[in-house]
């Protein structure tokens, strides 16, 4: 799965320098630094790098580190009540899948010399961000196929591009989280298409589910282009590879077609399909829900950090057991 | 939260016959950890059939600033490639 807004610092940042921040960056360095990556070099953990290109890869690995951790609540939800134990055994596999993400994102980011402690205590203290999606609640069994095909849809669009990203350990856990998202897209299709061939009050729930995850799902790709404010710098920098509209417009042409195949509707009357240009056309985006969403008054923000909270608390004594456990050994070995 | 795991580096070797390839990091608390750590991290599907796991800070590295010094004597030694030597066409074999 995905964050969106990765791009957007928030007022107080949450990226810490690294431990080598350079104390004057020279014009020289700075050009030699463009210079590598518009020869398409990748940028390793020990090269130099600009502080700022090392702030804005902390923000935005760690934000996408914690949805993918915060993003296995919502479908964690439905974990004890999955309709057969087959969708039970494959959600679970899901949700582990998420948690691997978050992992490997994790490891990526501590490349950067942020610590992980600090990280999960930045997301616990509010300070960093997580993808606004995951601020909805999953109401139905519908809910889990949608976020599937239409969230992990969307992250698709969003990761396959980050492979390329210019930061070779971001690049490498972006190739190996999309290589394990393609099942999450399928299985999350392949649960509105059973509903869809099912009773009327099935496919009204299917319906029921896009609704709701339609418009959310378009937000995960960030602002508009004229109001994404780090966009030409990462694009520069090549963490970027295309703005979010375009990734937005590109998510919204491949998925429309997938929902008239389900014989649903996705829910915008403007919708159509101009001929000439080959895309399709929609309504504007609330963009005032995405803010108050991102500024913590969704649906469910309170209580995914509640839980999340609880569970670093719930799981304090456990690492540190673990930890002493292991210096005790360590010091009867030494004896 | 006092203090957090140590930091292990993961190398994985995806079937026999190819070498073990760096895969990512984990924390665990000690070695034995550090291995299932890395296997339900990084072998979910099978990716592999060995892993080595070792502690970060014992991973000694070349530094990226000291590179061109480092890697330099290799560079004026074109005579290590074999097509360094001319050969004519009709020579074969070789």
């Amino acid at each position: 799965m995905y964050t969106q807004g990765l791009d957007q610092a928030g007022k107080s940042d949450p990226a810490k320098p690294g431990p080598e921040t350079p104390g004057v960056e020279s014009r020289e360095q700075l050009d030699a630094f463009q210079a590598r990556i518009d020869a398409e070099e990748k940028i390793e953990a020990k090269d130099w790098m600009p502080e700022a290109y090392r702030r804005t890869l902390v923000r935005q690995i760690s934000q996408h580190a914690h949805s993918e951790i915060i993003g296995m609540q919502p479908e964690g939800n439905w974990l004890t009540r999955a309709p057969s134990l087959k969708r039970k055994a494959i959600l679970l596999a899901k949700v582990q899948d998420e948690a691997g993400h978050g992992l490997y994102l994790y490891s990526a980011a501590e490349t950067l010399g942020v610590s992980r402690d600090q990280m999960v205590a930045d997301l616990l203290s509010g300070k960093a961000k997580y993808s606004s999606i995951f601020n909805y609640p999953t109401l139905s069994w519908a809910d889990i196929g949608a976020i599937g095909w239409l969230v992990d849809g969307a992250a698709i669009m969003n990761q396959i591009p980050l492979c390329r990203c210019s930061y070779g350990p971001y690049s490498r856990a972006m190739i190996r989280v999309c290589k394990e998202e393609s099942f999450h897209q399928r299985q999350g299709y392949e649960i509105m298409l059973t509903l869809c061939g099912g009773t009327a009050e099935q496919k009204a729930m299917a319906q029921d589910a896009l609704n709701r995850f339609w418009w959310p799902s378009l937000m995960m790709f960030g602002p508009n282009d004229a109001n994404s404010t780090h966009s030409a710098q990462s694009m520069a920098w090549k963490i970027k590879r295309f703005s979010n509209d375009e990734l937005r417009q590109k998510f919204i042409d491949v998925t429309v077609p997938q929902a008239e195949f389900l014989g649903l509707t996705v829910p915008d009357d403007e919708l159509r399909y101009n001929e000439e240009t080959g895309h399709y056309e929609h309504s504007d985006i609330d963009w005032q829900e995405f803010f108050d969403v991102i500024a913590g008054n969704g649906p469910c923000n309170e209580q995914r950090m509640e839980k999340r909270r609880k569970a670093q608390d719930d799981g304090a004594w456990v690492r540190e057991a673990a930890r002493v456990y292991a210096e005790k050994r360590a010091a009867a070995a030494a004896a | 939260m006092k203090q957090e795991w140590p930091l292990y580096e993961v190398f994985i070797r995806s079937r026999s016959g190819l070498s073990h390839r760096h895969a990512g990091s984990v924390h665990a608390a000690d070695d034995e950890m550090a291995l299932t750590n890395a296997r339900d991290t990084y072998t979910r599907r099978k990716e592999g059939v060995s892993i080595w796991v070792v502690r970060s800070d014992k991973i000694v590295a070349s530094d990226p600033k000291e590179s061109s010094a480092f890697f330099e004597p290799a560079e004026d030694k074109i005579y290590r490639h074999p097509t360094f030597y001319e050969i004519p066409d009709e020579v074969e074999n070789l």
